[in-house]
């Protein structure tokens, strides 16, 4: 469903589609439209629950007009870091935002530059001057403590900035967009293929996950249908890709803690799983498998049962893990009641994947917007209310029993499978039309939306992961928790940069 | 707590040596039979990074391993199966002259360290996270004589990922100036060699060496950590050659 409307129309709309806030906003994105004939144009995207479809509000904004809006922010706080990134990429402006700080580009790039608008040269370097202040909190004895981008660990670039009362947090500013590589921009007028190579390159972590959501935006383009082997093989890596960073965030977050033994299990564990990912794909993050249509290559016998192995084998170090870390005192009393999000902030946040489901959302897109044969399988999705360390942990903890048990199923289908099918041939794909694909990462729904044009190229590509939504709730779990509780906090998150930065 | 030190002591070692072999299906170093190449140049035109190319006195394939990205699709265009990926990882590549007597001194493994200091300077986190498990049980960075340390100051060596973006240009510079000579860097993976898929563009600088002097790539998309520890191995090597 698509409401195409004036800026003027866009609150009430999007109060429609939001339907008194059952439906979250799932993404919201500019683009340039004019060669197509008409203006630039921001569509917004609500999850419907109950139809298991997503409405789409496209806002036309013509050429020659104001380019503002009334930002949708004040009601629905979600759209707060999407308007900056569309005022940043497109200029534009949403007016009573909050916060309309540069978000994307930082201070090397001149104010009134929109590199996302068509006619703006994507190689050249345009530099400049703008200024990103951080936000902060004032006050009597209260005093900053900033961190990054360069971290002290292996982790990625970030600028975080906290406002301290002593060791309490009063307030975190998270800077991102360090590994902003303009992906979106370079995909544009770049073939399906060669679109794919980059596309799997957004995020290691979230590889099957990124290129899944690619394909079938476009496969929802075109009458052939994608064969069933194909997808069974398209969920197993899916599954596979949730396991080995479910197990290696359960090993990971104990890092935040200093307790080092399961962090050595966790990684000893995630080794197995990436060894067996060589075998299954040619690389240790499954790139180079899934194409559009399907699959580049069968996978053998030997290699399911080589998979079954490892399987078993995780399933047995994990299980131990879990339960030493249930009967260890210490480290539940760090991780109970530390960085609780609360359910409506969740709600407001429209959070997705792990930490949604921590915080009393019942969301999977595997089950609420099914694509591939997930609706044929046997799996749970877990929730737990609340909100803190501990029901992140859980969750995944809970998750890793879900995925072992759908890659059973999913093994067992491919063993039964009647033909090996990987694709289908040269299909031609409708142009101009706006599509959206989505797929459950490790992290929560990751959302692709594109458009080609008249020859078949990328004419927009939109990425929205899951770590994009989920970050601001980071910066509000911190609050009133210590500094040295941060590491904990941001791990049982562990939100991915890269994909965010893009 | 029992339980704890009983799991402990029940993990035995779980270090293996070095295996620069992958697994079974694993895309690795390419070969080519000279032989049963036609010289079509399909595979040239497939590569999506340009990194093939023919233009050489036997006019046969040759390989540029600064961009490739191991993704396999020159050896599936290959009708005469003239080019194979091994399962080998592609051997790091040095800047300098002194070649063969690193490789004496590569098998060498005893007397030396290396304080390393990881930098992301836009990279997919790929190369990040296999960087990370180089301080698992399976490879254990640390018993080469060889750590990840909290700040450029105390690092010999600047292990750099990713396409230089120009968000973390200024951070990436500032880590290197604080370093002390001597001072080796290493760009790890095919983005930091060569811009990668990536390249220059409006948010991009591009590749590392447009930015540092690079002494030591590490080819891969990403390169496997049993890679990224041979090629640590030469620079710790290259380090103590150095501080002489």
């Amino acid at each position: 469903m698509m409401l195409k409307i004036k800026p003027n129309e866009l609150l009430n709309s999007a109060e429609i589609c939001a339907a008194k806030g059952q439906n979250a906003l799932t993404a919201m994105f500019g683009a340039d439209e004019r060669e197509l004939g008409a203006g630039y144009a921001i569509y917004i995207l609500f999850t419907d629950l109950v139809s298991h479809d997503i409405k789409t509000i496209r806002v036309d904004f013509p050429a020659d007009s104001e380019l503002t809006y009334e930002s949708l922010t004040p009601l629905y706080p979600a759209a707060a870091w999407y308007e900056r990134e569309i005022n940043d990429m497109f200029g534009l402006r949403p007016l009573g935002h909050p916060d309309l700080r540069t978000l994307v580009l930082h201070e090397t790039f001149p104010w009134g530059y929109y590199p996302l608008r068509k006619d703006v040269d994507a190689k050249k370097q345009i530099r400049g001057q703008r200024e990103y202040n951080m936000s902060t909190a004032q006050g009597n004895g209260v005093f900053e403590v900033a961190v990054g981008p360069i971290h002290a660990g292996i982790i990625e670039p970030g600028h975080f900035r906290f406002s301290q009362a002593g060791e309490d947090i009063l307030q975190l500013d998270a800077k991102l967009f360090f590994t902003h590589r303009g992906i979106e921009k370079l995909v544009e007028g770049k073939s399906i293929d060669e679109a794919l190579i980059i596309v799997e390159r957004i995020c290691g972590a979230c590889t099957i996950a990124n290129t899944l959501s690619y394909c079938q935006a476009l496969e929802k383009l075109t009458e052939e249908k994608v064969p069933k082997y194909a997808w069974l093989l398209r969920m197993l890596l899916a599954e596979v890709e949730r396991l080995y960073n479910h197990v290696g965030d359960t090993g990971n977050l104990c890092a935040g803690l200093g307790f080092a033994p399961i962090v050595s299990m966790g990684s000893a564990l995630k080794e197995k799983i990436m060894h067996c990912n060589e075998s299954l794909a040619g690389n240790r993050f499954l790139r180079g498998i899934i194409i559009p249509g399907g699959v580049r290559k069968a996978i053998s016998p030997e290699t399911l049962r080589e998979l079954q192995v490892t399987l078993a084998e995780v399933e047995k170090g994990y299980e131990n893990i879990v339960e030493l870390l249930a009967n260890h005192s210490d480290f539940l009393n760090r991780v109970h009641a530390t960085g609780i999000v609360r359910k409506q902030t969740a709600v407001d946040l429209a959070l997705v994947g792990v930490a949604a489901r921590a915080s009393g959302i019942d969301v999977d897109c595997r089950r609420d917007l099914p694509y591939g044969y997930y609706h044929t399988m046997n799996f749970d999705v877990p929730v737990e209310h609340s909100g803190d360390v501990y029901a992140r942990l859980v969750i995944r903890e809970r998750e890793v029993t879900q995925s072992l048990k759908l890659l059973r199923q999913i093994i067992n289908n491919l063993e039964n499978s009647a033909t090996q099918e990987l694709s289908y041939e040269n299909a031609n794909y409708r142009t101009e039309e706006g599509s959206w694909g989505i797929s459950e990462s490790a992290r929560g729904s990751n959302l692709h939306w594109l458009m080609l044009d008249k020859k078949q190229k990328i004419y927009r590509l939109f990425v929205r992961s899951a770590s994009y939504p989920n970050w601001p709730a980071l910066t509000m779990a911190v609050q009133g928790d210590i500094i040295p509780d941060f590491p904990l906090i941001n791990k049982s998150f562990e939100l991915c940069y890269a994909c965010v930065d893009r | 707590m029992f339980k704890l030190i009983e799991t402990i002591l029940a993990g035995k070692i779980k270090t293996q040596p070095v295996n620069n072999m992958g697994e079974e299906n694993f895309r690795g170093e390419l070969v080519l039979q000279p032989q049963a190449c036609e010289q079509c140049n399909k595979c040239v035109e497939v590569c999506p990074m340009g990194a093939i190319t023919t233009e050489n006195a036997e006019n046969l394939p040759g390989i540029d391993y600064k961009r490739c990205l191991f993704c396999g699709m020159c050896v599936e265009i290959c009708q005469k199966e003239a080019l194979q990926h091994t399962r080998k990882d592609a051997a790091p590549l040095f800047s300098g002259d002194n070649l063969a007597e690193l490789n004496v001194l590569i098998n060498k493994r005893i007397g030396r360290s290396l304080a390393i200091r990881h930098l992301d300077a836009g990279s997919c986190n790929a190369c990040d996270f296999e960087m990370g498990a180089l301080s698992n049980p399976i490879y254990d960075l640390q018993h080469y004589g060889m750590s990840f340390v909290a700040s450029p100051r105390h690092a010999d060596l600047l292990m750099v990922t990713g396409v230089v973006t120009r968000n973390l240009e200024q951070a990436l510079i500032m880590s290197y100036e604080a370093m002390q000579e001597p001072k080796l860097v290493m760009a790890v993976g095919a983005c930091a060699i060569s811009g990668g898929i990536f390249g220059e563009n409006y948010a991009t600088v591009g590749a590392l060496e447009k930015v540092l002097p690079v002494d030591i790539a590490l080819p891969g998309c990403p390169p496997r950590p049993a890679a990224m520890l041979l090629a640590l191995a030469a620079a710790a090597d290259i380090y103590a050659a150095k501080k002489k």
